[in-house]
């Protein structure tokens, strides 16, 4: 059986979150009502001329910076030729020749927890094209040009993927990177953040690569790895029937779960690129560069080593936490509030997380805030609940019964801390167990968690675990 | 270079225009003729020479990012052959 390896470079694009278009006064708004934020130049009428979106410039700066590339001191626009009705000029406005961006670097994290460095190839600046609507208009179709000169940064990687995971964690990282610096909101729902896979197969130890395919448009992480893992099957089953692979584009359907040949766009691949008359080159100077440099916001990779260097957090739990900038921001509210560092990450991770997961809601959007989560992780560090009653009063806190002193108080969680009621609980507790009691005084050190464990039902929970703990050592080793 | 019929239809086609078949050689010809000049200008040593991106020595200016127009669509679409709901209406596209 031959052994298969798998090669994809991912080809990302992101909508940059201006105000206006990259080469109109056209707002960008989502959702307005059709052809209402499409003006002359997006229209393409005779007589107007394109004029470039200096924020557009810039942000493509910050993303160049971010990854280490080469900003181009001299970058030029370059006039991508295909008829289809969303596009009215007969061409995309694109950058073909001296993008702004080349040669940058980004590192992933595996599963097993290492790091691999996949290449930026180039990252360049275009407008996007309208929506057609292909329901029945009168036996037509429908346009809406609103999205036409929406700018875009599509960012291309090196063929530097080994597997869906491999995908999926670079795609995962772009999307934090480009919502860290506030060049996109990268909402996929919207398509403000979608991606094309190339995707191809070699025998193992082969240094040239295998024909790809490209898949088209998709604007999941899920579905990223579906598509390719899909894609990867249906090639090696190809290949292993004596068959060939063409190079083509396919659109991957995620009703089916399947890719398909997108015939139609076969013969109208050659673009004739040429340099836009109608636009003049960019210049870049250092000074500028660096400008921008200094607005850069702290990066997840100098944030990561923050919290493990100023919390005292665990590599992969920083990891996770600075995962997205909204997460980060949310567990250093919750520690500036409670100064917790450790008991915050837990929570932000743990229970915060799995609820958040649970219920599909971003962090943003929790029901929870920062300040809620620091009052009830005050209440553990100063002894007032346990960890166990505090995952009671974060679920009453997730049903809106309230900040965490108000649930504590009105169903009455308070903590056991009188010694003579804990001490005739422990007492009966021993007395009721002589075997366990027995196999304790034998060195049986395990049955120390039974005890526990018995006492903290007998409580109702509200006793306190370490507390209880010394008192059965200190009785049991009478 | 010179350019043969399938070429020419090629490039026809590429560029949406209708050609009748008795003017195929005439373009061919003309086409074949412009390929020869750059020819010509490719034996020119310019390997000292930065690329032209555009014949006027001048930078992109850049302007703010604000939004500048307002809604005409109803100025346009007066001009449209068809229109509805908003909507530029098209011969259908079929994917």
């Amino acid at each position: 059986m031959m052994e298969w390896e798998t090669v994809i470079g991912l080809e990302i694009h992101t909508q940059l979150a201006t105000q206006s278009k990259i080469f109109s006064g056209a707002p960008t708004a989502y959702g307005a009502p059709p052809n209402s934020q499409a003006c002359a130049v997006d229209l393409g009428l005779p007589g107007v001329l394109p004029v470039l979106n200096k924020e557009v410039v810039n942000m493509a700066i910050k993303f160049g910076l971010a990854i280490e590339a080469q900003i181009a001191p001299r970058s030029i626009f370059a006039r991508k030729n295909y008829f289809y009705p969303d596009l009215p000029k007969g061409y995309q406005i694109s950058q073909y020749e001296l993008p702004i961006v080349e040669q940058g670097k980004l590192a992933i994290r595996l599963e097993d927890g290492s790091e691999k460095i996949i290449g930026v190839t180039r990252a360049h600046l275009e407008e996007d094209a309208g929506k057609s609507l292909h329901e029945d208009y009168h036996g037509m179709t429908g346009i809406d040009l609103n999205r036409a000169g929406t700018p875009l940064l599509e960012i291309v990687s090196e063929p530097d993927m080994r597997s869906a995971e491999e995908a999926v964690a670079y795609m995962k990282k772009i999307h934090a990177l480009v919502r860290y610096l506030g060049i996109s909101d990268g909402n996929m729902q919207e398509g403000s953040f979608r991606c094309d896979a190339n995707v191809s197969v070699r025998p193992r130890g082969q240094i040239e690569f295998g024909t790809r395919s490209e898949l088209k448009n998709i604007n999941s992480f899920r579905f990223v790895e579906r598509a390719i893992n899909f894609e990867v099957e249906r090639q090696i089953d190809l290949l292993e029937a004596g068959g060939e692979v063409i190079q083509e584009t396919r659109l991957y359907d995620a009703d089916r779960d399947e890719t398909r040949s997108m015939r139609s766009k076969e013969e109208a691949m050659d673009y004739r690129y040429f340099p836009d008359p109608d636009l003049l080159p960019v210049e870049i100077t250092s000074e500028h560069i660096e400008s921008i440099r200094a607005t850069l916001p702290e990066l997840p990779e100098a944030k990561k080593d923050r919290f493990i260097s100023d919390y005292g957090l665990k590599a992969e739990d920083a990891v996770i936490l600075t995962a997205s900038r909204e997460m980060a921001d949310y567990f250093e509210a919750v520690v500036e509030s409670s100064g917790e560092a450790k008991l915050a990450a837990n929570w932000v991770i743990g229970e915060l997380a799995g609820y958040l997961n649970r219920e599909d809601i971003a962090i943003g959007d929790s029901p929870i805030t920062a300040g809620m989560l620091a009052g009830v992780i005050k209440r553990i560090s100063d002894n007032t609940i346990s960890g166990k009653i505090a995952k009671d009063v974060f679920d009453a806190m997730w049903n809106g019964e309230g900040d965490a002193d108000t649930i504590i108080e009105q169903k009455g969680l308070k903590q056991i801390t009188d010694t003579g009621e804990l001490e005739a609980i422990v007492d009966k507790v021993i007395a009721d167990n002589p075997e366990q009691v027995e196999q304790f005084r034998a060195g049986k050190e395990k049955v120390l968690g039974f005890f526990v464990g018995q006492c903290m039902k007998a409580t109702g929970g509200k006793g306190n675990p370490a507390q209880l703990n010394q008192m059965l050592r200190d009785k049991l080793g009478k | 270079m010179s350019l043969d019929k399938s070429d020419v239809e090629k490039i026809a086609h590429l560029a949406q225009l209708g050609i009748s078949e008795v003017d195929i050689p005439g373009y061919a010809d003309n086409l074949s003729s412009i390929l020869e000049m750059v020819e010509q200008m490719n034996a020119v040593d310019t390997a000292a020479v930065t690329p032209m991106a555009h014949p006027l020595d001048a930078v992109q200016p850049l302007r703010e990012d604000r939004v500048t127009e307002t809604d005409q669509r109803e100025r346009f679409q007066a001009v449209a052959p068809s229109v509805d709901d908003g909507l530029y209406l098209v011969p259908r596209v079929v994917e």
